[in-house]
């Protein structure tokens, strides 16, 4: 059994085509900038079989069909739930199923990592910062579980997609990006990167949760200073 | 060979009224993108812009004018015009733009009703012979319904019946006008008359009156093109002609009645031959064929009827239907996209979005794939297109069936239907919950119906009672009908629009369902969770305790999706035991159109949580914020309903999601929106309305109006102009579930 937060059956940003993105519970992070704080703590929510939730996910195949689509297990960080994920992706792709893992690279069980490489198509990774001590500034974590992964993903050659959330004031810099822009090639298969600009969406649920928010009067990033850092990152 | 049919393939056409044959033999199909379209002209752009002035005037005032000594009818007024030397179209419903008609055969009621709200007073003589001397459609139907029939209407369990306005819904073949000339048409309706010389009685003196009148309206009809210089005897001779004379018959029909939806039919693949017959002899240039498409839209954006003000509450927007359909496969290999499908939707851009025409296109995941992109297109830039499934519909109705209204298909020309508005289903559960009475004014309103032996709700006790209402309400439902039908066709028939349909019509009754949604949560609360009535002095409920959790519809969660089907088939199983009036076949909608805050308004609190007031769910939609697991788990559900043989008037559902869910650019957005219509209609499902803007927009909308003067929107199963709703209806719109992913 695993434990979802829940489902967005329409999910068309978060990997190719038409995607269901499952939403999973626990997150070994503490991402300052994170916007869904209600995921973090393992054993909440909805308790679900693998059977279970595949049969929900195959019920949107026809949208899948001619979209390319498929599903997304996000969270929360779906790696938190090693065993459980391996077998979900199994089934799925036993099911003609694209699959895909929206990701930290972190909080994994390392028995599990092989299964887990073997049935996922694609890996969407989020870099957090490319700097150690930022990192774990930004996550409260080290790097050292995220270095592993990143060999890992490397060694299997599987297709990324990589994303950077653009915090104002932390790292929404024409240096940062130059920086990215090398960091990147560290990467085998990267197949698409996407700045993802830091809102404010997720602010009424710290409150909700009655958990302090870190980067309190910090602003969104506006559109016009995304569209300036992605034509850097392109050029 | 008529020398104006010159070039066309010769066909079964030739020898019978047979449109469709004619489209068959000799359209193009179009494959390529929208490169070759066109901007708007100069001579459009000077008529535009003197409507647009018209139109932001009768936006102030509710109406621009309205005439008071002239009646309804296909030759009663003087020829009409925006601004002549630009016109390339021709014709207004009378001798001003936006001046309305009164048409009194409905009935004296609403129209003196909707004059005095808008400061007029019909001429003294008009009165005077209304009142007097002829008998009016309202009239008639009072006289005749009985009182059950009443008390289901004042109670407001059956609602928006058409016995006072227009039915509407009637799409005449206006393109055998152009094809063939009116005068072959009239030739044909006397052969049909010569058949109805044996066997004199009550259907056939009643078929022989009816064909003489269509006759009349078919001879006026050439009169009054007549005055604005056409001869349509004859056929039509060019692309000009052939979108000329459509309109007027078309306009013809506007003239003589005020139905509530008077759709176009669907002629984008019959104008694209005249269109490429004259741009093959050099006649004609991209440039003239765009500016005859822009300002025939142009004509179709000014039709009007005079409606009340409580008309007007039911139906936002002052609508009126003007549908048009679009697309759609010929067979499984060749669709009916021609150059003038994209010339229709390059309009959107040539003169601006606008809630009329109505826009539908017949969608198939086999169409080709670059009008497929370009409609998706158009539809996420203006929300003021709606898709159908032709991939369902066509086994049905053929390649050459239209919509009417809002989701009604119809063989063009073949088939008709009595259109029946709908009853209240979340009333009708409460009232097995009652006894019959209702939960408003406490009246015993269905009578023979059991008390409940508990007011902690039993599933199957409540079911069973339900069974028991909608038996009833199906009587009276036709009865009501019935009745309503009988005198249209005595008193308002519109023997114009008739006379474009073949003599042998076929007929559908065209019932409704509203609050289908409430009713499938509120069983759902009841089986899967402890539901308590508490009930007034009266006896009748006034609000429910709920205790635990259920399935609400909208989750593509089979257990409570599966109780709405039940009970969509369960009253259509009713209708279908009567024998209908004119061997009608009984249909049923799920479409509230905007009267689904006024539904919501009318009936008291429901079952499955909703307070007394609140607004039902439009359509066929599932209730706003009930739908927790993303747009595809709603529109599973929905697509869920079955349409073939029980809602098979139409199936509505609309669907808001924001531009940024959609996809991070447009190519993207495109690319699903596309596939989500594909996976939705290949489960079968009917009818998408589709708005790709945030909430955040219309709520800047509703507090700053000015900022968006032409702010379309999709509701149910039409486009509006946000600013022309009230804002019980602009609050109802913005509290839909807006798909959004964060």
């Amino acid at each position: 059994m695993g434990y979802i937060h829940s489902i967005e059956t329409m999910g068309l940003v978060d990997g190719p085509g038409i995607r269901v993105v499952v939403f999973m519970q626990g997150c070994p992070l503490r991402c300052i900038f994170c916007h869904n704080p209600d995921t973090w703590i393992p054993n909440k929510n909805l308790e679900i079989s693998t059977k279970d939730l595949v049969d929900r996910i195959r019920k949107f195949r026809p949208y899948f069909e001619d979209s390319g689509g498929g599903v997304t297990f996000s969270g929360g960080e779906p790696l938190y739930q090693s065993e459980y994920l391996a077998d979900t992706l199994k089934l799925c792709k036993k099911a003609g199923i694209n699959t895909c893992v929206d990701t930290s690279g972190t909080g994994y069980d390392k028995e599990y990592l092989e299964e887990i490489f073997k049935w996922t198509d694609l890996f969407i990774l989020d870099i957090k910062a490319i700097e150690p001590d930022n990192y774990q500034k930004i996550t409260g974590k080290t790097q050292d579980e995220f270095n592993f992964f990143k060999e890992e993903v490397n060694k299997h050659n599987k297709d990324i997609w990589l994303r950077q959330v653009i915090i104002p004031g932390i790292n929404d810099t024409k240096e940062y990006i130059l920086k990215l822009k090398e960091y990147i090639k560290e990467f085998n298969n990267v197949k698409k990167v996407e700045l993802l600009p830091y809102h404010t969406l997720g602010v009424p649920k710290y409150d909700k949760l009655g958990i302090p928010y870190p980067l309190k009067g910090v602003e969104p990033l506006s559109n016009e200073k995304l569209e300036e850092l992605k034509e850097i990152l392109n050029s | 060979m008529k020398e104006e049919w010159n070039d066309f393939i010769a066909g079964r056409w030739q020898k019978t009224i047979d449109v469709e044959d004619f489209i068959r033999l000799n359209y193009h199909e179009y494959l390529g993108d929208e490169s070759f379209l066109k901007g708007c002209s100069k001579k459009t752009n000077k008529v535009w812009s003197r409507c647009q002035k018209l139109l932001k005037k009768e936006a102030i005032s509710g109406v621009l004018d309205v005439e008071t000594t002239i009646i309804s009818g296909i030759d009663n007024f003087e020829p009409g015009y925006i601004d002549r030397s630009n016109e390339v179209i021709v014709g207004l419903q009378t001798d001003e733009p936006l001046k309305r008609i009164v048409n009194p055969y409905g009935g004296m009621r609403m129209v003196n009703k909707a004059l005095e709200a808008y400061g007029y007073r019909l001429d003294k003589e008009i009165e005077e012979k209304f009142t007097e001397f002829r008998k009016t459609h309202n009239d008639g139907v009072f006289d005749a319904y009985t009182p059950q029939v009443r008390k289901c209407r004042s109670a407001k369990l059956l609602t928006g019946l058409p016995d006072a306005y227009g039915r509407g819904r009637l799409i005449g073949d206006y393109r055998r006008v152009a094809l063939y000339g009116v005068d072959l048409i009239i030739k044909v309706k006397e052969m049909d008359l010569t058949r109805l010389e044996n066997n004199i009685n009550f259907a056939t003196v009643r078929a022989r009156e009816e064909v003489k009148e269509q006759i009349k309206a078919l001879n006026e009809l050439k009169s009054m093109a007549s005055k604005y210089g056409f001869d349509i005897s004859k056929p039509a001779r060019d692309a000009k002609e052939a979108i000329q004379w459509t309109y007027l018959a078309y306009l013809a029909g506007a003239k003589q009645s005020n139905g509530a939806a008077t759709s176009f039919g669907r002629n984008t693949t019959f104008f694209d031959i005249y269109i490429e017959r004259d741009l093959a002899n050099g006649t004609l240039k991209e440039e003239d064929a765009q500016e005859l498409i822009d300002q025939l839209i142009i004509k179709l954006r000014l039709i009007r009827h005079l409606r009340t003000p409580e008309y007007n509450e039911l139906f936002a927007g002052d609508p009126t239907w003007v549908t048009e359909s679009i697309g759609g496969m010929l067979d499984d290999n060749k669709s009916l996209v021609t150059k003038t499908a994209f010339r229709y939707l390059n309009a959107l851009d040539n003169i601006g979005s606008s809630a009329e025409p109505n826009l539908t296109i017949l969608w198939s995941a086999k169409l080709p794939d670059f009008f497929r992109r370009y409609a998706v297109s158009q539809s996420i830039k203006t929300h003021a297109l709606q898709f159908e499934n032709d991939d369902l519909m066509r086994p049905i109705y053929g390649s050459d069936y239209a919509i009417s209204c809002c989701v009604s298909a119809m063989r063009e020309g073949k088939q008709m239907q009595f259109f029946g508005a709908r009853c209240n289903l979340a009333k009708a559960l409460l009232y097995a919950i009652n006894a019959g009475c209702d939960e408003i004014t406490g009246e015993e309103i269905i009578p023979g119906i059991p008390k409940l032996s508990s007011d902690n709700l039993d599933f199957n006790e409540v079911i069973k009672n339900y069974s028991l209402v909608l038996a009833k309400v199906s009587d009276i439902y036709c009865d009501a009908l019935t009745t309503i039908h009988y005198m249209h066709d005595k008193y308002a028939y519109e023997s114009l629009q008739m006379a474009l349909h073949d003599t042998n019509v076929e007929r559908f009754m065209a019932f409704g369902a509203a609050g289908i949604s409430i009713v499938g949560d509120s069983l759902s609360a009841i089986k899967y969770a402890k539901v308590h009535v508490n009930r007034n002095e009266a006896g009748v409920s006034e609000s429910f305790d709920i205790e635990g959790d259920f399935p609400r519809y909208g989750n593509d969660n089979d257990n409570v999706d599966k109780i709405v089907i039940v009970v969509v088939k369960m009253f259509m199983e009713y209708l279908k035991k009567h024998k209908l009036y004119r061997n009608a076949q009984p249909t049923l909608s799920l479409l509230t159109i905007t009267s689904n805050v006024m539904y919501g308004k009318n009936t008291g609190a429901t079952p499955d949580g909703r307070k007394a007031g609140i607004p039902f769910a439009p359509g066929a939609n599932p209730t706003g914020g009930a739908d927790k697991n993303g747009a595809l788990a709603s529109l599973n559900s929905v697509a869920k309903i079955p349409y073939k043989g029980v809602c098979q008037d139409g199936i509505s559902n609309t669907f808001n999601i924001s531009p940024s869910s959609l996809g991070t650019n447009d190519s993207e957005r495109a690319d699903n929106l596309m596939h989500v219509l594909d996976g939705y209609f290949k489960q079968g499902a009917q009818h998408l309305n589709v708005n790709v803007l945030s909430r955040e927009m219309l709520e800047e909308a509703r507090e700053n109006p000015d900022k968006y003067p032409n702010l379309t929107i999709r509701v149910s199963g039409y486009a509006v102009n946000f600013n022309s709703l009230t804002r019980e209806q602009q609050d109802e719109v913005i509290s839909r579930t807006f798909h959004e992913v964060m």
